[in-house]
């Protein structure tokens, strides 16, 4: 064979591979696993104890900010729901939700400052800041072990819709999508490290590279810059039509949080 | 507001038995070489000295240093002697001070 008609062939079969990698679809159900799966003995260890998970340190602020009063209607979140181990149990499972006030759907984070603003009558939390994340992870540990169960509401249909052509979406410098890592890739290596299937069910999580509890948006936002890309604002429609797409994606895997991962 | 901890001692133990104690706490600790968004030196705040004593006798001792992570977690062993109070001490910079305890039951 002449170098040339190797190279040929050689060229022809890499066309061949990436076309059969382009054409990759959606995971199916069966094959979907959390990414605690790939995470290494470690790091799993540190989210299975309560006492060595950084994220239940985040959860204890949340649990003093859930009885605490608050606002010029001087109400805490208690004083509505009560026990948040009984009454919260599974909502953030069924997060996004669609809401009827705004026509579309909002994240837990909105959801709880919605409550603020209108029922405590209080400044809306900041988003990333410890008060806020803290009562997320300390509503998110109350659906710990449910199935994730997003996406019933019809009303959600064209957001999640909306949220997929996102996820498939090819953007910025590097011209890359999110799917061409998380549904085409997942289980390969970049740069050492496993790449996951990007499923949202430990969110707010505590991640080692940031030594801090962070959002899913704050994650999206990481991803799209490492993309190259511009990242959408913090509670831009962008960001939770990817959260809900995520979430309904990740249907029945059970939630985590507040999870760990490196 | 203090400090959170979270605090992992066996609430039992035969005399004798070595047992594991775990603590996390939660702090930036800051290393003092990060830079600011306006280019200044962020000063450190790091958690400098912990000790654990058991009825009063110190059995563990740890000096931080600037490169531990944030949160720090420390896992330790000791031989359990005596019914009593096992109490955890962290300080550091700008005053930083923490105490923590927890009861163990030796049979």
């Amino acid at each position: 064979m002449t170098p040339v008609r190797g190279a040929l062939l050689f060229l022809i079969g890499a066309l061949l591979v990436a076309a059969l990698r382009a054409s990759a679809a959606e995971i199916p159900p069966e094959q979907r696993r959390s990414d605690y799966e790939l995470m290494g003995p470690q790091t799993r260890a540190m989210q299975d104890d309560d006492t060595a998970n950084p994220g239940m340190l985040g959860v204890l602020d949340g649990e003093a900010l859930w009885n605490r009063r608050d606002g010029a209607a001087n109400k805490s979140c208690a004083d509505c729901h009560g026990d948040a181990r009984a009454g919260m149990k599974g909502v953030a499972a069924r997060y996004p939700a669609f809401s009827p006030v705004l026509g579309r759907p909002i994240d837990l984070e909105a959801r709880i400052n919605t409550c603020r603003t209108e029922q405590q009558r209080a400044a809306p939390l900041k988003f990333e800041s410890k008060e806020l994340l803290g009562l997320t992870a300390y509503l998110a540990l109350q659906s710990r072990g449910m199935p994730i169960d997003v996406g019933k509401d019809e009303r959600l249909t064209p957001f999640i819709a909306a949220g997929r052509d996102l996820f498939n979406q090819r953007q910025g410098q590097i011209n890359l999508s999110c799917a061409q890592c998380h549904d085409d890739n997942w289980g390969q290596k970049l740069a050492g490290a496993p790449v996951p299937q990007g499923h949202p069910n430990g969110y707010p999580v505590y991640r080692l590279e940031w030594q801090s509890l962070g959002s899913l948006q704050r994650r999206l936002r990481n991803c799209v810059s490492g993309m190259r890309a511009e990242p959408y604002a913090y509670g831009a429609p962008e960001n939770v039509d990817l959260e809900l797409y995520l979430m309904w994606r990740a249907k029945g895997l059970k939630m985590e949080a507040p999870a760990v991962r490196p | 507001m203090t400090a959170r901890a979270l605090i992992n001692v066996p609430p039992k133990a035969r005399r004798g038995e070595i047992v594991e104690i775990k603590t996390l706490i939660a702090h930036p600790m800051e290393t003092g070489y990060r830079v600011g968004l306006g280019g200044e030196l962020i000063p450190r705040d790091i958690i400098t000295t912990f000790t654990c004593t058991y009825n009063g006798e110190e059995i563990f001792r740890a000096d931080f240093a600037r490169a531990i992570a944030a949160n720090p977690f420390l896992s330790f062993f000791t031989t359990a002697t005596a019914t009593g109070t096992i109490a955890f001490q962290w300080s550091g910079d700008n005053g930083f001070s923490a105490t923590e305890q927890a009861p163990i039951t030796v049979e």
